[in-house]
C-alpha cells in the first residue's frame, strides 16, 4: 500500500485530535467533524477508525474488540487494517495490556487504568434522535440543557411497559450537563463509565461527530428516585446468578445460547479476554 | 479453543474474499478479463455515475472501483471516496464558468430556438427500448465499423464550439431572478473539509448534491415533482461537455488551465416569486442549479429541482420533506446510508441480549400485575 502512515492525510489527522482536544475540554459535547470516508462501511466503526489512526503512533499497542471479542469478523477487519497502515504498532487481544482499546458494543470487564484510553464506536451520537429528528433543535435543547423530553419519553416506558424500556444506548449525563448517547454498550458497561480512569472518546464517523468523557467525570445514567437505573439481569427464576459456561464467571455480562445438544440454555461471558482470564486464574490454582 | 463466542473471524473473513473474486472469474475457459479502458467507454453512464458519486474525478480509477466492485455503483464509488481520504487537498480553483464548457450535447426546453441551436449530442432519450440481438454477437470487427463509419460522416467544421448560455437570455430580458449570490470572495463550502451542519448555506447544499447518490436525488426530486412540493421546473438548459480546469500558477498566482473534467450542469426555471421576495419589486422567475461530474443528466436535473426546493427551505419553513435542508442533504449519500443499511448485517448479539432483558423484564411486570388484577376479583 502507498497511503500514509494511518491512511488519512496528515491534515484530517490534526483535525480529529483537534477535536479531542475540544471533547475532552467540553465533557459530553458533541464536536462537529468532517469525517473522512474510510475503505469499510459507514457504520462499521469508522469514527472509532479515525479517531484510533490519528491517535496510534509507533510502539502503541491496540486492542481491538467487537461484540466483547477480538476474533469476529469486523474486530479482525478493523485490527488488520490498522495492522497494515500503521506500521511499528503492537496489537494484542490482552485489556492489560493495550494502552489503546478501540470497541464496538463493550466496556471491558476488566477495570481501566489511567494510561490507557478507550474508543467507542457510535451509530447514533445524539440521545434526542429519539425524540426530536432534526439536528438543528436538538442543538438548542443540548445548549439550553434541556433534555425535559428525554425524560417524559422515560417516563411514558413506564406508564407503558411499568419499565424503562431503553436496553442499550442508555442516556448518560455527562459532568452534570451534556446527555450523551454512550453507544450501543450494554447498561451493564454504564457505571464504568463514572469517574473511569482511562479517558474515553467516543466517534460517530457518519454522524460527524466526537465528544468525550474524561477522567474521573461523572457520567450519570438519567433516572428518576423512584425507578433508579438497573443493569441487565443475568439471575435465573430462582434469583441465582448465572454463571459463564466456559470459565464458571459470575461477574461479566453474559451471551446466552441454546444448546442445541441438551436443549439447555447456557450463558457464556461476552469478553472474551476476560473470559479466558479468568479461565487461566482457575486452572492456575487448580493445578496450583 | 471452544470458549470465544464467536471465533475464527480472519479465516472467515480471508475465505469470503477469495469467493468474491472466484465469482469474478469464473466465466470460463473463454473468459476475457474486463479491461478498465473498455468500462470507460462502454460502460460509460455507469462510469460516469460512480465518478460523480465517488466526488474524485480520476476516470481511471473510476473504472477500476467498477471493475473491482463487480458493478456495483454504490460500492465502486465507496472506493473512490475511501481512496480521496488518503489525499492532502493542494489546491483550490476559482469558480468556474461553465459558458467556457467544450459541449458535447445541450438543449432547452424552455426555448425553441436559443443561440447556437439544440444540439441533441449522444442520448438515449428517444431511442425505443427493445433489445438489440445484433448486440448479442458483436465482433470486434464490426464494433470497430460503427465508430469508423460514424467520423466518416462527420466534417471537422461540424465539431462544435462553445455556446452562450440560455439563461443569460432571459436574464437580458428581466424574466429571472438573480441567482441567489454568495460573497464571491468567500470559499465555497467544502463538505470534505468541514462538517455539514444546520443551518447550512447552499453552497453546502449544491456540494452534498453533487456528490450524493443518484438515485436518493431522483426520489426525493420526485417526490417535489408529484405534489409533495412546487417547483414546476422548465429546463432552461442542460449541457454536457468538457469543462477546462483552472489553477492559479505557483509563482505568478495567474489562473492557468491544468486539464478538463466531463460535467453535466443543468439550469431550471421555477415558478415566479412574488414581488415583496425580488429585489425589482417585479415577479420574477426563480432558478435551480445542479451541476456533477461526469454524463448523469437524471442527476443534474433533480439536483436543480432539488435547489430550488431547498431554497423555498431555507427562506421559509419547510412544507415538504424536499424542501427541509436537513432532511435532504442528510439523506442523499449513497455512501453513509449503503454503509449504515450493510453494518445491520454485523453481529449485535450484546445489544440483543440487553434488549431481551428489557422485553422480559416488561413481560414479568404485566403479568404480575395482571395477577394482581385477577386476585382484586
Amino acid at each position: 500500500m502507498t497511503e500514509p502512515f494511518g491512511y488519512l492525510d496528515e491534515h484530517a489527522k490534526k483535525e480529529i485530535r483537534r477535536a479531542c482536544l475540544k471533547a475532552v475540554a467540553i465533557p459530553g459535547y458533541q464536536v462537529p467533524y468532517a469525517s473522512r470516508e474510510m475503505p469499510m462501511g459507514r457504520g462499521f466503526g469508522t469514527g472509532g477508525l479515525q479517531l484510533t489512526l490519528s491517535l496510534i503512533g509507533a510502539g502503541d499497542t491496540l486492542k481491538v474488540i467487537d461484540q466483547g471479542a477480538d476474533d469476529s469478523v469486523n474486530a479482525v477487519s478493523l485490527r488488520n487494517f490498522i495492522e497494515l497502515t500503521c506500521p511499528g504498532i503492537s496489537t494484542t487481544t490482552r485489556t492489560t495490556d493495550a494502552d489503546i482499546i478501540q470497541s464496538r458494543h463493550r466496556i471491558p470487564e476488566l477495570a481501566l487504568r489511567e494510561d490507557q484510553y478507550l474508543i467507542l464506536q457510535v451509530p447514533y451520537p445524539d440521545p434526542l434522535v429519539i425524540v426530536e429528528p432534526s439536528e438543528e433543535k436538538r442543538r438548542i435543547s443540548h445548549g439550553e440543557g434541556d433534555y425535559s423530553r428525554l425524560l417524559v419519553k422515560l417516563y411514558e416506558d413506564i406508564v407503558q411497559f411499568k419499565e424503562i424500556t431503553i436496553s442499550h444506548r442508555y442516556p448518560t449525563r455527562i459532568n452534570n450537563h451534556y446527555v450523551i448517547d454512550p453507544s450501543p454498550i450494554p447498561r451493564w458497561d454504564l457505571p464504568k463509565m463514572h469517574h473511569s480512569k482511562a479517558l474515553i472518546l467516543l466517534g460517530a464517523g457518519r454522524e460527524k461527530k466526537i465528544y468525550a468523557v474524561p477522567p474521573y467525570t461523572s457520567a450519570e445514567p438519567l433516572a428518576f428516585s423512584d425507578v433508579p437505573f438497573r443493569i441487565e439481569n443475568f439471575c435465573d427464576a430462582l434469583g441465582k446468578r448465572q454463571a459463564c459456561e466456559n470459565c464458571g464467571s459470575t461477574q461479566s455480562f453474559l451471551d446466552e445460547y441454546f444448546d442445541t445438544h441438551s436443549g439447555r440454555k447456557i450463558y457464556r461471558c461476552s469478553d472474551a479476554d476476560w473470559c479466558l482470564e479468568q479461565l487461566q486464574r482457575r486452572d492456575a490454582l487448580r493445578h496450583g | 479453543m471452544a470458549y470465544v463466542a464467536i471465533k475464527g473471524g480472519a479465516q472467515a473473513i480471508a475465505n469470503s474474499e477469495a469467493l468474491f473474486d472466484y465469482l469474478r472469474t469464473r466465466e470460463g475457459e473463454t473468459a476475457q478479463p474486463l479491461q478498465t479502458s473498455s468500462i470507460t467507454h462502454q460502460l460509460r453512464l455507469l462510469h460516469s455515475r460512480v465518478l460523480s458519486e465517488g466526488g474524485v474525478y480520476h476516470p481511471e480509477a473510476a473504472s477500476l472501483a467498477i471493475k473491482q466492485a463487480q458493478g456495483d455503483t454504490l460500492e465502486a464509488a465507496f472506493i473512490l471516496r475511501a481512496y480521496r481520504s488518503t489525499l492532502p487537498r493542494i489546491a483550490q480553483t476559482t469558480a468556474h464558468n461553465t459558458l467556457n464548457m467544450r459541449l458535447t450535447r445541450r438543449i432547452s426546453s424552455a426555448f425553441k430556438d436559443i443561440p447556437g441551436g439544440q444540439m441533441l449530442g449522444a442520448t438515449s432519450d428517444y431511442q425505443l427500448r427493445l433489445l438489440r440481438e445484433q448486440l448479442r454477437d458483436e465482433n470486434p470487427e464490426n464494433f470497430r465499423a460503427v465508430c469508423r463509419n460514424w467520423f466518416a460522416d462527420i466534417a471537422e467544421s461540424d465539431v462544435p464550439d462553445c455556446f452562450p448560455k440560455v439563461l443569460a437570455e432571459l436574464q437580458a430580458q428581466g424574466l429571472v431572478a438573480e441567482p441567489p449570490q454568495a460573497d464571491p470572495s468567500a470559499d465555497a463550502f467544502d463538505i470534505t473539509r468541514e462538517p455539514l451542519s444546520f443551518p447550512t448555506t447552499r453552497s453546502a447544499a449544491l456540494a452534498t448534491m453533487a456528490r450524493a447518490e443518484q438515485g436518493a436525488l431522483l426520489a426525493l426530486a420526485y417526490s417535489n415533482m408529484r405534489g409533495y412540493g412546487d417547483v414546476h421546473p422548465t429546463v432552461a438548459e442542460l449541457r454536457v461537455g468538457f469543462l477546462p480546469v483552472l489553477l492559479p500558477h505557483p509563482i505568478t498566482g495567474k489562473a492557468m488551465e491544468v486539464g478538463e473534467i466531463e460535467v453535466t450542469e443543468c439550469e431550471v426555471v421555477a415558478m415566479y416569486q412574488s414581488p415583496d421576495q425580488t429585489s425589482s419589486g417585479k415577479p420574477l422567475f426563480t432558478l435551480g442549479y445542479g451541476a456533477c461530474f461526469g454524463h448523469n443528466e437524471v442527476k443534474a436535473i433533480s439536483m436543480a429541482i432539488l435547489d430550488r426546493a431547498l431554497q423555498n427551505g431555507f427562506e421559509a419553513s419547510p412544507q415538504n420533506p424536499s424542501e427541509d435542508p436537513e432532511f435532504v442533504l442528510l439523506h442523499i449519500d449513497g455512501i453513509d446510508s449503503m454503509g449504515f443499511c450493510t453494518h445491520y448485517k454485523m453481529p449485535h448479539y450484546v445489544t440483543f441480549q440487553s434488549d431481551m432483558d428489557r422485553l422480559r423484564r416488561a413481560q414479568k411486570k404485566i403479568d404480575s400485575s395482571e395477577t394482581a388484577d385477577n386476585s382484586h376479583d
